[in-house]
């Protein structure tokens, strides 16, 4: 995989390059003969202390599969799972110190914020003063100080949000899980606790493993993201990787909006490949693997590098009509059928043409990937 | 959400006169019916347990004559001890066991003939009773004349067994509402498994059981059939003594005791009311 000079965009602390978390070649099946369902395939990944580390993917994609399986809610059918170094695959989730913030939030009902919060402190039989005094400070940092007394019933989403988050980092484990924590909250909140989750993790120095399906929230937040398609990771890799540089044709079509053009590559040079487009223009586009063999492919390019210029225009790559245009607010998609078969859509702010008009269309080559399906 | 207010109105308009079943011609006539046939006994015989008069038919004066005889009965007095000390063991251990039995068909692994542990622990419902009372009846005496051991313990043994199921139900029902995340999440945080019992499970548990023991309580104080076959002598519970009384003519005096058990048992449902409704 072609190495970009780090772009990570985590503010605050920066994640060290010590591994904390090594998934090894696990595999994760339910139930037997006909009915097994095998949810993760072999997967292995490695977490580093420290990092927010984002699993992204669809629903059934085995993400949250892993996640239990570092909980300990699973056990793997068969590989290893190693924290800090050591194997914990098989460890019931009480021996594992790892915390996890559920999607539901799964407060006690019959206890109070207070409770909730000291109650892993309690199990770990620390002494009373000392709950009592992590509990505060967890308190003060998802500032609820006002409500410890609280049944956790009467709370609002995001309160009980809060509290699930600061009941699981009271004990300060060495990971905390958080199972699509920000799902059931409303826009507005959901854009507050990204922001608030960015924070702790940078307070804390703990490393967050983060399951999402929502792309968006996985590029705003994450440090790096595994990408995740029916029990395989696709890729791994920081946002601004997986965004320019997607791996697979999944990871391009999953993460934003994206171009895919079939072309017909004629050499490889390095990590770059020779492509003719079947407009006939000759390009050069980057590689996604070095697996990539001449042949037929596929090249993706994403709708804001697409630019238009003028049909004599010397520096067009191909020619099109323009079939609509749609103005979304902060620009205009442009959608243009190619001369030679395929559309493709440009995005930009300023003047576009009207619908049948003649344009060129700029595709430049930095900005060119060849996929692997 | 625009798109589909429109044709709502038209749909609920069409089900409106299927809906309204009130609006049929006799319908309140047969429910009121129904409930007049159901409670006017009751009602009867509440009115003339306050009756100062043997008369079980003619009304002369309010009293309350025949609590103060019921009370002074030792008959009575002796029957209801019975009725209580086998009722209160019998709910102790039927709810125990109830407890155990929920726990294993909702909280382990699913197993193979789980279906079949469900269908006999909910069986004894379903045997008619005077069966199982002649059948315990039959197999107590082959104990007794085994061990020569006697004594009101085969009753309260006899009632905690019918009074199972009557507590598994809600205990189970309330089982499967509960989050298994709950138990998980109280794991996450490093609670082993008796811990998670004790701290999450048994608690969040709790309105569950108290429904299932009142239930049981309620049933083994009702109980008759079982009861008349198992019971020796000296071990008249409460229903027992109304029975052999009746059979002697009615009088007030039951209608009093009567009474007071109807009190208690509404009382004992209206709990389990409110609790069942308290964890929704």
């Amino acid at each position: 995989m072609p190495v970009e000079p780090s772009a990570t965009a985590g503010a605050g602390k920066t994640a060290s390059s010590r591994t904390m978390i090594s998934v090894d070649r696990v595999t994760k099946s339910f139930g037997s003969g006909n009915h097994l369902v095998t949810a993760l395939d072999d997967v292995s990944v490695k977490i580093r202390e420290n990092e927010f580390f984002t699993l992204l993917g669809p629903s059934g994609c085995g993400k949250t599969t892993l996640l239990r399986l570092i909980a300990g809610f699973e056990l793997p059918t068969s590989g290893q799972i190693l924290l800090d170094g050591e194997e914990i695959g098989h460890l019931p989730p009480y021996k594992r110190p790892v915390n996890t913030v559920f999607q539901n939030y799964a407060l006690f009902p019959h206890m109070t914020v207070a409770q909730n919060i000291g109650f892993g402190l309690e199990m770990q039989g620390k002494p009373k003063a000392d709950v009592d005094k992590t509990v505060q400070k967890m308190l003060a940092m998802v500032r609820m100080e006002h409500l410890a007394g609280r049944r956790t019933d009467q709370l609002s989403g995001g309160q009980q949000q809060r509290v699930a988050l600061a009941r699981a980092l009271a004990p300060h484990p060495k990971v905390l899980l958080l199972d699509e924590p920000l799902s059931a909250l409303d826009l507005k909140l959901r854009k507050e606790m990204q922001i608030e989750l960015k924070r702790l993790q940078s307070e804390t120095g703990i490393t967050f493993v983060f399951v999402t399906h929502d792309q968006e929230e996985a590029l705003t937040m994450s440090d790096r993201i595994a990408v995740m398609d029916t029990g395989h990771i696709l890729q791994v890799g920081d946002p601004k990787e997986i965004y320019d540089r997607p791996a697979r044709r999944f990871v391009a079509d999953f993460i934003g909006d994206i171009n895919i053009l079939n072309a017909e590559m004629t050499a490889v040079k390095g990590d770059v490949g020779e492509v003719k487009l079947a407009s006939g223009a000759t390009i050069t586009a980057r590689l996604s693997s070095a697996s990539v063999q001449p042949g037929s492919v596929s090249i993706a390019i994403r709708p804001e590098n697409v630019g238009l210029c003028g049909v004599e225009d010397a520096a067009r790559t191909a020619i099109g009509t323009i079939e609509n245009a749609v103005y979304f607010g902060s620009g205009t998609n442009t959608h243009i059928a190619l001369d030679g078969g395929g559309t493709i859509v440009a995005r930009n702010s300023g003047e576009t043409g009207a619908p049948g008009e003649r344009v060129g269309v700029i595709l430049p080559d930095r900005h060119l990937q060849v996929l692997i399906d | 959400m625009a798109d589909t207010t429109a044709p709502l109105p038209a749909a609920a308009k069409r089900r409106r006169p299927m809906a309204d079943l009130k609006k049929q011609p006799g319908f309140n006539q047969i429910a009121w019916g129904c409930i007049f046939i159901l409670y006017a006994p009751i009602i009867v015989l509440i009115a003339f347990s306050f009756n100062d008069n043997r008369s079980v038919v003619l009304w002369t004066e309010f009293s309350f004559r025949w609590y103060v005889e019921a009370f002074g009965n030792e008959g009575i007095r002796k029957a209801t001890i019975v009725s209580l000390e086998v009722a209160a063991v019998a709910t102790v251990f039927s709810t125990i066991f109830a407890t155990m039995a929920a726990l294993a068909t909702t909280r382990t692994q699913p197993f193979k003939g789980q279906t079949l542990a469900y269908a006999i622990i909910n069986q004894p419902l379903m045997i008619p009773e005077i069966v199982t009372a002649v059948s315990t009846l039959a197999f107590f005496s082959l104990i007794k004349q085994l061990t020569g051991v006697n004594g009101i313990g085969y009753l309260m043994l006899a009632h905690t067994v019918f009074c199972i199921p009557f507590a598994y139900m809600p205990i189970r029902a309330r089982l499967e509402d509960m989050n298994l995340t709950m138990e998980q999440a109280a794991a996450d945080l490093y609670a082993p498994p008796l811990q998670v019992f004790r701290r999450v499970t048994l608690p969040l548990l709790m309105p569950g059981i108290v429904a299932g023991a009142m239930l049981a309580f309620v049933v083994s104080l009702d109980d008759v059939i079982i009861t008349l076959l198992v019971a020796g002598p000296g071990e008249t519970t409460l229903p027992i003594y109304i029975l052999g009384q009746i059979r002697r003519g009615i009088t007030p005096e039951i209608n009093a005791v009567s009474t007071l058990l109807l009190g208690l048992s509404i009382a004992f449902v209206t709990l389990f009311f409110l609790l069942g409704r308290r964890r929704k």
